[in-house]
């Protein structure tokens, strides 16, 4: 249970025109089942690439990944994915959006019915029942990751992979959503793993923060653990000395440790 | 909205806050009732103007075309009022309506009235346009989807698309062993180039998202082909269809010069032999108008499948 995902000494280089380029190496961690990790770091330092690794989406080129006691060798549903730009497909609406997962994963066993009642159930968990037969430029851009969401947990993964999912949003939208994702990982004892840039995101969500060093080359530099009581509530967080001590320790980790990337640019 | 309220909540302890939070809400919220009434009261009372305006502007649409067809029809008086090879607009016009009085009368295969000649011209190129979308868009779509068949029939298809119709024509001949056919096959060798290549390009410009997500879904090939691909095509499929009708159209009547039988080209040749020149040029008028009908049909069509398929 402790392994529930383990990533041994994973590494990614990429072949580009002028030659190869060392995206990630030595990558290693474990995840617990129902643990909430948060992958942090400056633009660049390959979160976004560990993340697809995880997916599936690409394979690595040394090392190996397992879920759940096997190897991931190619994308699949029991891994599923919120992408940073919501990818709905603009001509179904958003009930047919999640229904298409949710057939793709249960019409084996289960009727037409019970399909339906299951995209019902999803649409619901995110609060957008009365949405469902919109289509996905009719509704705003909150909206639209929420059905995203949806269309991930409908699935019931085993791991929820979030690419920057609120990072297109603006400041209310997004806290509303954590808001709700934390309730809904509260409901669900999802295990998840989000990509994001936002420290206050990271603190307020996570059971454990990976802190990325600078690409070329990336690895994990440090791992935090949050140890606040949940639920949290952003509000008594703004106040509560820990919390405050680990977004400290997350900004020095970025600002300080990891600022040369900033110095070179300016 | 529970995080704004509960902001308010907390800032409570400072009523200054709370006064200076509320009474940008209590603007906002009434500005845009005031607006309201303002667009209210401007749009109420002029119901009239649009109708005038709708006129303006259909007439300024209208005038532009209507004065180039009038500068055409005045150079060609000009040119042709001394006499000469071609007749003049208003000889052409007796032509015509003599002929559109009868448009369909049958004497003979070699002796039909022009609206035969248009219909079997049209269903030439229905049948050899529709082969040639039934064999186009799935090789298309093969070939988008596909990077090995993509590499294996560029060639063959930058080598045969720019072969001009009439080329095709004498394979047809020696293949079928008839006229008929042999038109009909070089209608579908000519038309089907668009089809394919808009859409391989159609698919191969599928968003990388779309097919991330078919990935991560596992979906079967049937449900990408058919929930995300074809959606998505639809477009440049529409385009590569709008292109392929208004090439077939253009070489029917080359063809049917060529085979004879009856048809729109072949009554132009037919015409020609008889040294009746007005009707070659009501021949010429027909075409392009018939091309642009099928052209703007098909125009109207992906406008309203587009619409249906993806934005909506």
């Amino acid at each position: 249970m402790e392994k529930f995902v383990s990533i041994e000494r994973v590494g990614q280089t990429f072949t580009t025109k002028k030659g190869k380029f060392v995206a990630l190496r030595d990558i290693d961690l474990n995840i617990a089942q129902g643990e909430f990790i948060a992958l942090i770091g400056h633009s660049g330092c390959g979160k976004s690439t560990l993340l697809n690794l995880i997916a599936g989406l690409t394979k690595p080129t040394t090392g190996v990944l397992l879920c759940d006691g096997r190897e991931i060798a190619g994308p699949g549903p029991e891994r599923a994915v919120v992408f940073q730009n919501h990818s709905l497909l603009p001509w179904l609406t958003c009930f047919e959006n999640i229904y298409l997962a949710v057939e793709r994963v249960f019409s084996a066993k289960e009727g037409k019915q019970k399909l339906r009642e299951r995209t019902q159930a999803a649409i619901e968990l995110v609060g957008l029942a009365h949405a469902a037969h919109k289509y996905p430029h009719e509704i705003s851009g909150g909206m639209k990751q929420r059905v995203g969401i949806a269309r991930a947990l409908s699935m019931e993964p085993k791991v929820l992979l979030m690419d920057e999912p609120f990072g297109a949003l603006d400041a209310l939208t997004r806290a509303k959503l954590q808001d709700e994702l934390m309730k809904i990982c509260e409901k669900t004892k999802a295990t998840v793993v989000m990509v994001t840039h936002d420290v206050d995101e990271a603190v307020l969500l996570s059971d454990k923060i990976v802190m990325m060093t600078n690409g070329p080359a990336a690895t994990i530099g440090e791992v935090l653990h949050v140890d606040l009581p949940r639920p949290r509530d952003r509000l008594t967080m703004a106040h509560d000395p820990a919390y405050i001590d680990y977004r400290a320790a997350v900004l020095e980790f970025l600002y300080e440790k990891q600022a040369h990337v900033e110095k070179e640019a300016a | 909205m529970s995080a704004l309220t509960m902001n308010a909540e907390n800032t409570g302890q400072k009523p200054v806050d709370r006064k200076i939070n509320s009474k940008p809400v209590a603007a906002a919220a009434a500005e845009p009732v005031k607006e309201n009434k303002m667009q209210k009261a401007a749009t109420a009372p002029t119901p009239g103007t649009p109708m005038s305006e709708r006129l303006g502007n259909f007439l300024r649409d209208l005038l532009p075309p209507v004065v180039g067809l009038l500068v055409l029809l005045g150079i060609w008086h000009v040119a042709t009022h001394k006499g000469g090879a071609i007749p003049s607009p208003s000889v052409v016009w007796d032509a015509a309506v003599a002929l559109f009085s009868n448009p369909f009368y049958s004497n003979g295969p070699n002796d039909q009235g022009i609206g035969w000649n248009v219909l079997s011209s049209l269903q030439r190129v229905a049948i050899g346009f529709g082969i040639a979308a039934a064999v186009g868009i799935p090789a298309g779509f093969m070939i988008g989807r596909f990077e090995f068949l993509s590499k294996m029939m560029n060639p063959i298809i930058s080598l045969l698309r720019p072969v001009s119709p009439l080329a095709w024509l004498p394979i047809g001949l020696l293949v079928f062993k008839k006229a008929d056919p042999a038109a009909t096959w070089t209608i579908f060798i000519c038309s089907i180039w668009p089809m394919i290549l808009n859409t391989a390009q159609g698919v191969q410009r599928v968003p990388q998202d779309y097919l991330n997500v078919a990935r991560v879904l596992a979906l079967s090939e049937w449900k990408i082909m058919t929930k995300i691909l074809f959606p998505a095509v639809l477009p440049y499929m529409l385009t590569g269809i709008r292109l392929s009708i208004g090439t077939a159209w253009l070489v029917i009547v080359a063809a049917e010069m060529l085979t004879g039988g009856v048809g729109i080209g072949f009554w132009v040749w037919d015409e020609w032999n008889n040294l009746k020149v007005e009707h070659i040029i009501i021949a010429i008028f027909v075409i392009g108008i018939v091309g642009l009908i099928l052209e703007q049909a098909l125009i109207l069509l992906a406008k309203k499948l587009t619409k249906e398929s993806s934005a909506s």
